[in-house]
């Protein structure tokens, strides 16, 4: 962030002192230290993590943004970056390190798949999206995203974390301490706890004809 | 131009009685009756010479209420395959014995039959789920077996187009997502079984050696699925006596994309995209396999400049797939992440080019069936041969001097995850680590497509068996492919590139075909049945990950769990092949 | 000696380290953020630094460069929007995963169809960018295009108004399929008028 960026609007700082003062609000400060030292974790599931791994590598050095810290463990990480096709198999585990990893997180869906199920969409053990369980908050369409598109995606986050505010932001609100998405379980089919009346309700349904019948 | 015979024009019927020609109209090999089966693979493999067992798989004939499993056998000395089918009538339970006494490496993709067709095979070792999880209901493969967001047969979809309105898929699936349960189900009341229990269960079915006379507890250890070592989501669970491993099952599915279903729906052509993300590294290779089983189907020839630059941008996929893997062994050894960038900057100069050539890095979607979608200009061949003569033996070297010779390197890879000559034969280990061993099997010798038999190369082979000839072979294969490159660089003809108009909707008369060749990870094989129509019937691909991994065990046992990731890591996979 | 292997391997890595330095000296701060130095650096003479900065320096995307599709359309005298589209559905019928949507519209008062698109999805969570509905469309009406910055807060299902970019733009970024196209055109359209006379 330059300097004028930094300074709040309206002060008139004078022109030798501009290189040593900054007079700037505690939002902005506390927002550039965190955009600009996300960590992310490594969690490549398919294609886009090579062009994840491309972007850490030399030509598109994601360390220029303070990314080059990449964890694989959920406590030490920031970002979630959910690079490929999520699948029923590999879920749990996927929700299981979103609610491991400390607050302030984000989750970045990168690539068709991790956005919308991609064009492995209609497949048997193939969720269509990670949005269907986990709050996303940039999506970056492509198949697979180039680095520098997901660079650009990078950037997207760092914009939206520059408009956070210390006193709207989640884990600073009052009540529990961190909220867990709850795990789903893989039964005759991926059971998510929250739908669990849904489809009771649904595979009752089904049954009840065929039952009449 | 060459078409490879699949089967031999001898006449097994006479020498082996119950066996019978396959006469279906482009079909070919023989029918074997099921009790036969074991007494029939045993004559293959000792008598008439097939050793190294390709692939298994099997297919749901509904029509004919038969499923049919299919087997491709290879002789390591080279030469044409014998394809031999059971058929096996269509009910509950469907069973017939297995192989696996005879050729080790069909274990797993007998394991996948059992998951998607529900095919039982009797005197397997270990016979659970492999793809899916235990306790998921139905068998996926089979035809009628719909899934949840299942809109029509085949595509095209008729809900696109004239009225397409668009719609997510999920507001009509039955239950609002891509699930679907069994009528009458109660999640509330329904109690599962631990889907761990088979594999702990097979897990510990070890003998594992008492020694100094002291009993000690033997630790359970779970390495991924999320794991910076396991490239990909696989994982592996180990049984450890103190570092020692004594028992290792592969767990795998994590990414099983439904590759096989998806292609079933696909049109011919449709298909080609998907096949990129197969093997992500080497898409350009992917492509070929593909191509060149329906091709066969098809009868087409494809033309000369075609062929050169398959061959041209195959070599260079293999190339930069040895490359990645050094990087990546390194990364796991502990030197991160210096290799891995020198070598992923030779990597991006490759994949400029694959940009330039084809319009993306990775998915290339280069050919089609009677050549390759558009020309090269002579900008990114004039950058295709400053890379090839200039560039690349230059940084190769350098990355040699860097690596080869390091001290600790060879500490840790030398006499390491042995595997010796019979059991890589026997355990269907295909590609560099078979070469490893000190075979000189390679399909571009054994079987050339393409133009290969038009290059002089050698097929270099070390005799170690152990990771650092494994490391080294690689090194050797990439001189080797520059070599080639050289050659096809100048040899390269003019003319058209694509036999044909441009079609979307290709012709494929009724039949079978095995296109296979040399990926740089292995024997790379595509099954495919076409019953005449505009879709695949049947559309199986033999990875060459999925099957090198049926010797993971044997490698690991004996050794510490730190050996552990390097074994993996030059075993080569890659999960969007291994799991499909 | 031992550790000879570890000592040629430091050399390798500090001739590495020398040589981000030396290019530098010779190429005297012209070297970044200008198109002479991406070039140097993505061909093969690149030697030491090797980073291509996004995003102030940004590296040219090569003409075959296939991401999202796009619409074409033909500007008219007034500024009208003339799309090439005439809702054929081959690009729909084409594309692998079915991300295509189009609603052909319809002659209000006969109820026949007309060849233009009253509605055109794609589902951007879909696509997968492998440029099938491009390569198949007889009308030149559907592009892929090499614009990658559309990373955005929400799901992307990409409408028929977001879709359309003009023949001005198609021309700039891909000028030689451009003139080709052109030229066929031409032709096709000579042809046809001197059918006509004859």
């Amino acid at each position: 962030m330059t300097p004028n960026e930094l300074n709040s609007p309206g002060y008139d700082i004078p022109e030798d002192m501009k290189d040593v003062v900054a007079i700037t609000t505690l939002d902005k400060i506390y927002n550039f230290g965190r955009r600009s030292s996300v960590w992310p974790m490594m969690f490549g599931l398919a294609c886009c993590a090579i062009e994840m791994i491309a972007a850490q590598a030399s030509r598109y050095d994601l360390a220029r943004f303070g990314m080059e810290v990449m964890r694989p463990s959920p406590r030490q990480a920031d970002l979630m970056l959910v690079a490929g096709t999520v699948t029923k198999k590999m879920v749990p585990s996927i929700v299981r390190l979103y609610n491991q990893m400390a607050e302030p997180k984000y989750v970045v869906a990168m690539g068709a798949c991790a956005s919308g199920g991609g064009p492995f969409k209609e497949g048997y053990n193939v969720v269509a999206g990670i949005d269907k369980f986990i709050p996303v908050d940039v999506y970056i369409p492509g198949c697979p995203p180039t680095p520098q598109a997901l660079v650009y995606g990078l950037m997207k986050l760092q914009e939206k974390i520059d408009h956070q505010s210390i006193k709207q932001v989640r884990w600073y609100q009052k009540g529990p301490d961190s909220v867990e998405t709850p795990v789903p379980f893989l039964g005759p089919d991926l059971i998510d706890p929250r739908r669990i009346p849904e489809i009771h309700a649904k595979a009752a349904e089904l049954a009840a004809p065929a039952a009449a019948e | 131009m060459n078409t490879p015979v699949l089967n031999e024009t001898l006449d097994l019927a006479a020498q082996f009685p119950g066996l019978s020609a396959d006469t279906r109209p482009g079909y070919s090999g023989w029918l074997v009756p099921a009790e036969k089966l074991t007494e029939f693979a045993t004559f293959a493999r000792d008598t008439l010479g097939y050793d190294l067992l390709s692939s298994v798989t099997a297919v749901d004939y509904l029509e004919q209420n038969l499923f049919e499993v299919v087997y491709h056998a290879y002789k390591t000395a080279g030469g044409p395959g014998l394809e031999f089918k059971v058929q096996i009538p269509r009910q509950d339970p469907a069973s017939l014995p297995s192989v696996t006494p005879i050729w080790p490496g069909a274990d797993f993709q007998e394991r996948e039959a059992y998951d998607l067709f529900g095919i039982r095979f009797e005197n397997h070792p270990d016979l659970r789920r492999i793809l899916m999880w235990e306790g998921f209901e139905g068998y996926p493969m089979r035809k009628d077996w719909k899934e949840a967001f299942y809109e029509d047969e085949t595509k095209p979809f008729k809900s696109r187009w004239p009225e397409g309105k668009h719609s997510l898929a999920e507001t009509r699936a039955a239950f609002g997502d891509n699930v679907s349960f069994p009528a009458g189900f109660d999640p509330e009341k329904w109690t599962p079984t631990d889907p761990e229990e088979l594999l702990y269960a097979s897990l510990r079915k070890y003998s594992a050696e008492v020694k100094d006379g002291i009993k000690t507890d033997h630790v359970l250890v779970n390495m991924g699925p999320q794991h910076p070592s396991t490239h990909g989501v696989f994982r592996a669970v180990a049984m450890l006596d103190g570092e020692t491993v004594v028992s290792l099952k592969p767990v795998m599915g994590y990414l099983h994309r439904n590759h096989e279903k998806i292609g079933e729906r696909n049109t011919f052509l449709q298909n080609m995209p998907y096949t990129d993300r197969l093997d992500y590294f080497n898409s350009m290779y992917n492509n070929w396999g593909y191509s060149l089983a329906v091709e066969k189907l098809m009868g087409i020839v494809v033309p000369e400049r075609a062929e050169y630059l398959r061959v041209i941008m195959g070599e260079l996929s293999r190339i930069q797939n040895h490359l990645i893997l050094f990087g990546m062994l390194w990364n796991d050894l502990g030197a991160y992440f210096t290799p891995a960038l020198y070598a992923f900057e030779e990597r991006e100069l490759i994949l400029d080019i694959f940009e330039a050539v084809s319009g993306t890095r990775m998915m290339c979607n280069y050919h089609r069936f009677g050549g390759v979608v558009r020309d090269v200009d002579a900008a990114s061949l004039q950058k295709i041969k400053g890379l090839v003569f200039e560039r690349l033996p230059r940084r190769v070297e350098e990355m040699n001097r860097l690596l080869s010779e390091n001290e600790i390197f060879i500490s840790r890879m030398k006499g390491i995850g042995y595997l010796s000559l019979e059991d890589s034969i026997a355990y269907s280990v295909t590609g560099p680590n078979l070469r490893a061993a000190g075979i000189p099997y390679d399909i571009r010798r054994a079987q050339p497509y393409g133009i290969y038999d038009r290059f002089e190369f050698d097929i270099p082979v070390r005799h170690n068996s152990d990771l650092l000839d494994r490391y080294l072979i690689r090194m050797d294969e990439i001189q080797q492919s520059l070599r080639i490159l050289r050659q096809a660089l100048q040899q390269l003809p003019e003319g058209p590139v694509l036999t044909g108009k441009p079609q979307y909707q290709v012709k494929v008369p009724a039949g079978e075909a095995y296109g296979r060749v040399e990926a740089p990870k292995g024997e790379l094989g595509y099954y495919v049945v076409s019953n005449g129509k505009g879709n695949p019937y049947r559309y199986h691909i033999r990875t060459p990950s999925f099957v090198n991994i049926t010797s993971l065990e044997k490698m690991c046992v004996g050794t510490k769990i730190a050996d552990f990731v390097t074994i993996l890591g030059m075993v080569d996979i890659v999960l969007g092949e291994l799991d499909r | 000696m031992y550790g000879q292997g570890l000592l040629k391997g430091l050399s390798v890595t500090l001739k590495r380290f020398i040589a981000t330095y030396t290019d530098d000296f010779k190429w005297w701060g012209k070297r970044y953020f200008n198109a002479d130095g991406i070039a140097h650096r993505s061909s093969k003479d690149a030697n030491g630094i090797f980073t291509v900065q996004y995003p102030e320096e940004k590296l040219p995307t090569p003409e075959e460069f296939r991401y999202v599709p796009f619409l074409v359309y033909d500007e008219g005298e007034n500024g009208e929007k003339n799309i090439r589209c005439t809702s054929c559905g081959i690009c729909a019928k084409a594309c692998p995963p079915q991300c295509i949507w189009i609603v052909r519209s319809s002659d209000p008062n006969t109820g026949r169809p007309v060849p233009q698109p009253a509605e055109f999805y794609i589902d951007a969570d879909i696509c997968m960018n492998c440029g099938f509905c491009a390569e198949y469309c007889p009308f030149d009406a559907i592009k892929m295009d090499h614009d990658y910055e559309i990373a955005s807060y929400g799901r992307n299902v990409l409408n028929k108004e977001r879709l359309m970019k003009p023949a001005s733009y198609y021309a700039q970024i891909r000028p030689l399929n451009n003139a080709r196209e052109e030229t066929a055109r031409a032709e096709k359209a000579a042809a046809k008028a001197a059918k006509a006379q004859a």
